[in-house]
C-alpha cells in the first residue's frame, strides 16, 4: 500500500495496485465534532476529482466529503453509516469511508504528503 | 468588539472553543464534545454560562403589577413572591419579540432575557412603562445555570438550603457573607437552578462547583439538551412572526388573561377561537439524516406544507430530532412527512414533544 496522500479538503487516500481507499482526516473530526451522521456514495458510481461524494454531518453543520480522485466506487463502509461515532474514533484507520477503482494515477500528484499536509492543516485553522 | 462574560478566562483555562453569540464570545463546547457534555448533564451536573442573557429589574409600587399585565400575558396578580412564569414580550400582531421568564420580587420583578433580544426588549418595556418605574438591565450581575440530577448535590455544597426550592420558584440565599437570588429553573429538561450573582464573585463561584464535580457545558450541548426537551429557541423556532397561539404555547398564556388586553390579544383570542393555519410539531426523521432549520417539508403528494426551525442529533434519544411549523391539518401526531434534504425526500412523522421527557423535581421540605 503506498503512503497515504492528502488534499486540501482534508481528505486522506492510499493507494493499492489500482484501488484507491479514502477518508477523512482527523484534523477534520477534531474541526467537526462529534459525527452524527455519514452519507456515502452508491457503489457502482463514478466520481469526479475534486466532486462531492458523501457527507458528514455533526452536532454543529454538515459538510460534503470530495472525493480527491477520479474512479468507480467499488466498496463503501457501512460500518460508519450504522454508527457515525467511529469516524471521530479512528478517521485514519478503521472509519475508511470509500474504495474506488481509479483511471489515472496520476492525479494523485497534486496531493499532499504528510508533512505537507499537516504544515497546511496548522495553517488554515489558526 | 464582541464582549466577555466574567467567566471568559474560565472558559478558556477549560479548553473551550469560543465562539461569537448574540454580541458575546461565548463557548460552543470544550474539549470533550457537545456529545459528553450533553450526556453529562443528564447524568449528573453541568454548569451554563448564561451570563450574556439579559436581567432586567423594574422596581416600583404604585400599579406595576397591573401596567405589566398590559404588556405581558400572563397573571401577575395570583403570582406569589419568589414565584416565576415563562411569558412572551409581544407585538400588536401576536408575533413575538421575545420569550422570557417574570419573576415576583418584593418590590420588584426580575425578567430573564434572551441575548440577542434584550436591548430592544429594554427599549420597547421603557416606552411602554411610566416613568415612574426604575428599570434596569443589570450588568452588574452574571448569571450561571446548573442542571442535572446533581446540580441539587453540587450547589447543595455551596449554598444551604436551595433544595427546598420548587420549581419555578426562587429566593435569596447566603452566599460569601452576601445574598445571591437561586430560582429552581433551566432549560434542558433537568432539574436544576440559574444562580444570579455578582460578576466578581461569579468565577470563584463557578469554580467551586466544578471543584464538587460538575463541568462547564457549551452552547452547543444546551442547543441539543433544550432541542429534546421540546424547548424553543428565539431567532429559530420563534420570531417576530409567529404567535404563541401557532408556536403551540397556548399554556403559557392563562384563561384569565385571554379576554384582557395585551399587545395582540385581539389576534389571540382569534386564534384561539378560530384555530391557526400553521402549528409547531415535534418532527422525527425515518432515518438518521438531520434535517437543520429551514428545511423545506413536504407533504405525500410533494405539496409543501411547511419548515423546520431546529433540528440536530438528540444523543440522548439517539435519534435525528426535529422541531418545525406545518399546515395544520398535518399537525397530529404520527403524520407521515417528507423531509427535503440535499435534493432528497426524507420520511419523517409528525411526533409529540418532548422528545426526551424526566420529570422536575417539585421540591423536598427537611432535606
Amino acid at each position: 500500500m503506498s503512503e497515504a496522500k492528502f488534499s486540501k479538503e482534508h481528505e486522506w487516500i492510499t493507494l493499492e495496485g489500482e484501488v484507491a481507499t479514502i477518508g477523512i482526516t482527523k484534523h477534520a473530526t477534531e474541526m467537526l465534532g462529534d459525527i452524527v451522521f455519514a452519507e456515502l456514495p452508491e457503489k457502482g458510481t463514478n466520481v469526479e476529482k475534486d466532486g462531492t461524494a458523501g457527507v458528514v454531518e455533526s452536532t454543529k453543520a454538515a459538510s460534503d466529503v470530495y472525493t480527491p480522485i477520479s474512479g468507480e466506487v467499488v466498496d463503501i463502509n457501512q460500518n460508519i453509516v450504522d454508527d457515525p461515532a467511529k469516524i471521530n474514533e479512528d478517521p485514519e484507520g478503521a472509519a475508511w469511508f470509500f474504495k474506488l477503482k481509479i483511471k489515472d494515477a496520476s492525479e494523485l500528484d497534486s496531493l499532499m504528503n504528510k508533512e505537507e499536509y499537516e504544515k497546511f492543516a496548522k495553517e488554515t485553522s489558526s | 468588539m464582541n464582549k466577555k462574560t466574567p467567566l471568559y478566562n474560565l472558559h478558556i483555562q477549560h479548553g473551550a472553543k469560543m465562539v461569537e453569540f448574540a454580541g458575546y464570545q461565548m463557548p460552543i463546547q470544550y474539549k470533550s464534545g457537545i456529545i459528553q457534555e450533553h450526556k453529562f448533564t443528564r447524568e449528573n451536573a453541568g454548569i451554563f454560562d448564561v451570563s450574556h442573557m439579559g436581567q432586567l429589574f423594574i422596581t416600583g409600587s404604585d400599579q406595576l403589577t397591573e401596567n405589566l399585565e398590559k404588556i405581558f400575558p400572563v397573571n401577575l396578580k395570583n403570582l406569589k413572591t419568589n414565584q416565576s412564569k415563562y411569558s412572551f414580550l409581544m407585538n400588536e400582531h401576536g408575533g413575538i419579540y421575545d420569550d422570557l421568564i417574570i419573576t415576583k420580587l418584593k418590590d420588584s420583578y426580575l425578567i430573564i432575557l434572551n441575548a440577542a433580544c434584550k436591548k430592544q426588549d429594554f427599549e420597547i418595556i421603557k416606552k411602554k412603562l411610566d416613568d415612574k418605574y426604575e428599570i434596569n438591565l443589570d450588568e452588574s450581575l452574571s448569571l450561571i445555570a446548573i442542571q442535572g440530577p446533581k446540580a441539587k448535590d453540587v450547589l447543595g455544597k455551596v449554598v444551604s438550603n436551595i433544595n427546598n426550592l420548587k420549581f419555578m420558584n426562587g429566593g435569596e440565599f447566603e452566599y460569601d457573607n452576601s445574598n445571591i437570588y437561586i430560582t429552581r429553573s433551566g432549560y434542558t429538561g433537568e432539574d436544576g437552578f440559574e444562580i444570579s450573582i455578582d460578576n466578581q464573585k461569579a468565577e470563584k463561584f463557578v469554580d467551586r462547583l466544578i471543584n464538587y464535580g460538575a463541568k462547564l457545558i457549551g452552547l452547543g450541548a444546551r442547543d441539543t439538551l433544550r432541542l429534546e426537551a421540546g424547548l424553543c429557541l428565539y431567532g429559530n423556532d420563534l420570531d417576530e412572526k409567529t404567535s404563541p397561539i401557532e408556536a403551540n404555547l397556548k399554556w403559557a398564556i392563562p384563561k384569565s388573561r385571554v379576554d384582557s388586553n395585551y399587545p395582540g390579544s385581539d389576534i389571540i383570542k382569534k386564534q384561539i377561537d378560530d384555530g391557526v393555519k400553521t402549528l409547531r410539531v415535534g418532527i422525527k426523521p425515518e432515518t438518521r439524516v438531520i434535517a437543520r432549520g429551514n428545511t423545506k417539508i413536504f407533504d405525500q403528494n410533494d405539496k409543501e406544507i411547511g419548515k423546520v426551525t431546529s433540528g440536530t442529533f438528540g444523543p440522548s434519544v439517539e435519534c435525528s430530532i426535529a422541531m418545525g411549523y406545518v399546515e395544520n391539518n398535518y399537525s397530529p401526531t404520527n403524520t407521515k412527512i417528507f423531509l427535503e434534504v440535499r435534493g432528497k425526500k426524507v420520511p419523517a412523522n409528525v411526533c409529540d414533544l418532548p422528545f426526551y421527557k424526566k420529570n422536575y423535581v417539585k421540591g423536598e421540605k427537611n432535606v
